[in-house]
């Protein structure tokens, strides 16, 4: 994918989230966008995915500049699909139907035809027995499987996470982290928000540090861990690290 | 032993206590009892619990439709319509009830020429209930995570969608059982409409009463009568309730 930002500025009440962010990317399948706690990730994350609008600056996603008025939000969220933190499962469908609802209602896609789809994407995470069930029935890690499926069936040009391992235990981090390096492995474009370092620097193509509401630092996966310039992210970085077995 | 062997004894055992407490406060009383008379008034009674049933069901429809309306107006964003609807839902929740009969019946009814009393209570009624609906739809409206909304609308889902699919299906298992009791209240509360001379059950039975004097038999018809159509809604709702169900 290819994502050119210039100049993004958003602020909430006052509260500058996003101040003055610049990204240009290439040819990227994987972007991992990381930093610290209030810096501006999601911010950037609910903006590329029409979700919020920014007070000013441009956004050219694969070639297509994004305008910010209501329709051409509506339809830019038809080119993306998101995965939440807290997994957003609607509870009062069933697995199978938090699937088959979205296709059907807002794709327009024939019944027979998004419930093929549906069974495909279960059959495919393992879901299979637990089609049925409804949300709350499920562990936190099926949970987010299920919503991984749910945007998957959208055919999306571009899939964004938000944090999607950050309410999950490590072993089933681990089980989704996997889960998404396959999507990677099936050339499939995304964009991740993450605290997992580790993640980011062994499955993602490309990072890009976000703190005080701009990119302090970007690069290739191989060499940015390495050969920073940026004081701040080798700091950021180490003391993550620092921690870990 | 059974479930159902359980289930049946606990309420032989419930239906036999408390009819015990009554019996044996009707022995202390040694009152005549004097059931045949009621036969004497049955047209009055039939006649009334009829009206009752009638203006219950109509003022539940309009009741629902005022709150929806009115929990609308609360979240809606043109000031006027916001305060329209606060300044409904606190009056009515902060008079009593039979304030607001007398002053639309003899008032407003009078200068509008609304005056057939039927309607008006219908009407008086259904504005009443209609404010503690309008409560129970927007504490539950509030209730549904902000999540689901904003997931619907990554998903592409429009503004009516989102209603469709979304939020009304999680809305109506939240506010069942709440409006379940609104709605007991309200045939309740019916009774007060006596006080504009609609023939309504309360008011035929204490008219009977005057006729047969026998006071606890009529009044017990009235709690029967009253019973007859509250115990339904609850068996509805349940019914409605675990058909709408999903574990959470």
């Amino acid at each position: 994918m290819q994502i050119k930002i210039r100049d993004l500025h958003k602020s909430y009440q006052g509260m500058k989230a996003l101040d003055g962010l610049n990204l240009n990317i290439d040819d990227v399948r994987s972007l991992a966008i990381i930093g610290p706690s209030g810096g501006g990730k999601t911010t950037l994350l609910r903006v590329l995915g029409g979700l919020e609008k920014p007070d000013s600056g441009e956004i050219v996603l694969n070639g297509k500049a994004m305008r910010f008025d209501d329709a051409s939000l509506f339809e830019h969220r038809k080119r993306i699909a998101m995965v939440f933190q807290s997994y957003n499962l609607f509870p009062h469908l069933s697995v199978i139907n938090n699937i088959i609802l979205p296709l059907t209602k807002t794709r327009q896609t024939e019944p027979h035809q998004a419930r093929q789809t549906a069974e495909q994407l279960l059959d495919h995470f393992g879901l299979t027995d637990h089609r049925n069930k409804f949300p709350s029935q499920l562990s936190g890690g099926q949970k987010q499987r299920v919503a991984i499926a749910r945007a998957l069936a959208l055919r999306p040009e571009v899939l964004l996470f938000d944090e999607p391992t950050s309410a999950l235990d490590p072993e089933i981090t681990a089980d989704i982290l996997e889960v998404i390096n396959g999507l990677r492995s099936e050339n499939r474009d995304l964009i991740l928000v993450t605290h997992e370092i580790g993640f980011a620097r062994h499955a993602c193509d490309y990072v890009a540090y976000v703190s005080a509401g701009r990119v302090v630092t970007e690069g290739g996966s191989e060499h940015i861990y390495e050969h920073s310039e940026s004081e701040e992210f080798r700091r950021f970085v180490s003391r993550i690290i620092g921690w870990k077995v | 032993m059974t479930d159902r062997v359980r289930k049946i004894s606990a309420a032989f055992l419930v239906s036999a206590a408390i009819g015990l407490f009554f019996i044996y406060a009707l022995l202390k009383l040694d009152y005549h009892w004097q059931w045949p008379v009621l036969l004497t008034t049955r047209y009055k009674f039939f006649m009334g619990f009829l009206v009752t049933l009638a203006i219950s069901f109509f003022s539940l429809i309009l009741s629902l439709l005022l709150g929806i309306l009115a929990a609308a107006g609360r979240r809606s964003k043109p000031l006027f319509f916001r305060y329209l609807a606060t300044v409904y839902v606190e009056l009515i929740r902060g008079t009593p009830l039979l304030v607001q009969i007398l002053v639309f019946f003899y008032i407003i009814g009078t200068a509008y020429q609304l005056t057939n009393r039927y309607v008006m209570g219908v009407l008086i009624l259904s504005v009443f209930s209609g404010a503690y609906v309008s409560e129970i739809i927007r504490a539950g409206l509030e209730s549904i995570p902000s999540a689901q909304i904003e997931t619907a609308r990554s998903l592409c889902f429009t503004r009516f969608q989102t209603y469709r699919y979304i939020i009304i299906p999680q809305l109506s298992r939240i506010v069942l059982p709440p409006l379940t009791g609104q709605f007991a209240s309200l045939v309740k509360d019916s009774s007060l409409l006596s006080f504009i001379a609609v023939n309504e059950f309360t008011k035929n039975v204490m008219e009977a009463d005057s006729l047969n004097f026998a006071t606890f038999e009529n009044y017990t018809v009235l709690a029967i009568g009253y019973l007859l159509i509250t115990l339904p809604i609850s068996w509805l709702t349940r019914r409605l309730e675990r058909k709408m169900h999903y574990a959470d």
